[in-house]
């Protein structure tokens, strides 16, 4: 061993640990490097580009309401994993220990109640992070529970959808949460009470295809793929290219199927207007 | 392949069994649900997926003595993969909505392969508000590997669509009953069985996604399909043990391709059967259909809860 071999692990060492690892963020769509702190700040919009980053159930509730002292979480019930005994390459219950270890959550969402500038409102935040936002029974209880809070408390719903689709690895319980979800937010509009659901990147199948689209109006962030096919489905089945901006936001909105699209950074504004005109 | 068919040809000639005579003599609700069931369920895929077996016309100019075709979703089209009309079961005026795949290429062509468009749903959508004007049941029969994947069908909001047909079924201040009768594909079928009563017919499938496509997103490769189609829970049996489905209808031995009629004869006792006590329910308190429908589906599946 001679001086050099023994230096270079204590520089690595000493480097690792001065320089963490999620100092910087790289754009998903300019690829430019950013300081971390600053997509914090920014509520993870590209301070460059305005790209609209995905966000984490946690981080988009604190910046929905303003500080994490102006809500309080919900916890629905919880209910048995893996109802159908599933397994793939890996079985579900090790997908799910690991998802759970991984983004620090139960499962794909989160729930809040709290004030919008005195307003108050039950929002419910989807999580991507946490095997593609995927809807299984643990989101179906949640949206349930959180139309109920909506509905006892009589104060408006909000759900940010950030979801692949149903959860294959809970089979038919997947499916059967578009009934649920879409019976749980009909409770609410018939109570009169608005549900206002905000598309976020990304909102397809079964997300997509019941509560996200039931909204009593429908938001939606810029740039986040919005549809119902798998845009690789869609390109096997009728073999041609798809145009540029192909179950995009904009493509929903220019098709009619959403009310605004809306910066993050507004989304609380025009929520809370929303909210002024109706009460 | 070849040994499939084998099998199939060896079930159907120790078929001595009466068929229509098995079950139901009283109450189709009937406690044999598949006892001597020796298919895989990758043979049971196939089975449900086979070109002979009974379609939604099929169903329509057999069980009912008259129907009425109403077409069109009165916005800009008339979707063929999704037929539908006022109909009449033994004295029942009844709303009837079938996904139709088409039995060779001229009519698979013209049906879309029972893969509907937005328009068909919307049309699905148009019967069900004319069913609950008239207070009349509806019916629908579910055959279809999904709602279509293209770009037109993106463009007319098939998410849209479909989410609205499931708001409007749960909403539906008349009894609903679906049958399972071949694919249960996704969304595309959901958005029409969200229902007071859904039946499956034995060697029908229900699923969240075919098993070419769990197999190809899990799997990374499609040729996971029969193991896919294992693990997804997809058969009526299944569906029956977990709760999701009220009632299995038996098919003939080898399945309902074997024999036509028979299948019919026995799905239409069976819709028969549930009709009746729906209507008689509804009578007696109209407004316990929707409400029970809702808290059904609100309540699904929550059951094995430890």
């Amino acid at each position: 061993m001679n001086w050099l071999t023994s230096w270079i692990p204590k520089i690595r060492s000493e480097r690792s640990e001065s320089v963490p690892d999620d100092l910087w963020h790289k754009c998903n769509k300019c690829e430019e490097m950013i300081f971390r702190s600053h997509m914090v700040d920014n509520m993870w919009v590209c301070t460059i580009c305005d790209h609209h980053e995905r966000m984490r159930a946690h981080h988009r509730l604190v910046s929905f309401f303003g500080s994490e002292s102006n809500f309080k979480t919900e916890i629905p019930p919880r209910l048995q994993d893996d109802p159908i005994n599933f397994s793939d390459t890996v079985s579900y219950k090790s997908r799910l220990k690991k998802a759970r270890a991984k983004c620090d959550m139960d499962d794909c969402f989160e729930i809040g109640v709290g004030k919008l500038e005195g307003n108050s409102v039950v929002a419910l935040a989807m999580d991507f992070a946490f095997i593609g936002g995927s809807m299984g029974r643990a989101l179906g209880n949640a949206i349930v529970h959180a139309a109920e809070i909506s509905i006892r408390n009589k104060i408006p719903l909000v759900l940010f959808s950030s979801s692949g689709g149903a959860r294959m690895q809970e089979g038919i319980f997947s499916l059967m949460q578009m009934a649920r979800t879409t019976i749980a937010v009909k409770k609410v509009k018939d109570a009169g009470i608005p549900y206002i659901s905000v598309l976020c990147d990304p909102t397809t199948g079964g997300v997509q295809a019941s509560f996200a689209m039931l909204g009593t109006v429908t938001l939606a962030e810029p740039g986040a793929l919005v549809g119902f096919a798998g845009k690789r489905v869609i390109q096997q089945t009728i073999g041609e290219e798809l145009p540029k901006d192909f179950q995009s936001s904009e493509f929903q909105f220019k098709n009619g199927f959403v009310d605004k699209i809306v910066h993050r950074s507004k989304i609380a504004l025009e929520i809370n207007r929303i909210i002024n005109i109706l009460k | 392949m070849f040994d499939l068919i084998k099998k199939f040809k060896k079930l159907f000639d120790n078929s001595s069994r009466d068929f229509a005579k098995s079950t139901c003599s009283n109450s189709p609700m009937s406690n044999n649900i598949n006892s001597e069931d020796n298919l895989t369920v990758w043979e049971k895929v196939q089975i449900a997926r086979h070109p002979n077996r009974p379609h939604g016309l099929d169903y329509i100019n057999y069980i009912f003595s008259d129907f009425f075709e109403l077409c069109g979703d009165r916005f800009n089209e008339n979707d063929n993969a999704i037929i539908g009309g006022i109909a009449k079961l033994e004295n029942q005026s009844i709303m009837v909505i079938v996904h139709e795949k088409g039995h060779d290429i001229e009519t698979r062509i013209k049906h879309n392969f029972g893969m509907a468009n937005p328009h068909g749903y919307k049309k699905a959508c148009r019967l069900m508000e004319i069913a609950s004007e008239l207070k009349i049941p509806v019916l629908t029969l579910i055959d279809t590997s999904g709602a279509y994947p293209g770009i037109i069908s993106e463009e007319r909001g098939q998410g849209y669509v479909l989410a609205k047909c499931l708001e409007l079924s749960s909403d539906l201040n008349v009894p609903n009953i679906s049958v399972i009768i071949g694919e249960g594909g996704s969304g595309g079928a959901i958005s029409l069985a969200l229902s007071n009563v859904v039946l499956m017919l034995e060697n029908s499938i229900y699923a969240i996604i075919s098993p070419e496509g769990c197999s190809a997103i899990l799997w990374k490769d499609q040729k996971y399909k029969e193991k896919a189609a294992e693990a997804q829970k997809l058969t009526a049996q299944d569906l029956y043990k977990y709760g999701m489905i009220d009632d299995i209808i038996p098919e003939p031995k080898g399945g309902a391709h074997q024999s036509k009629t028979a299948t019919m004869d026995q799905v239409k006792k069976y819709i028969m059967h549930h009709v009746n006590k729906l209507i008689k329910e509804f009578k007696e308190n109209p407004e316990s259909i929707k409400r029970k429908r809702a808290v059904k589906f609100l309540n699904m599946g929550n059951a094995t809860d430890a």
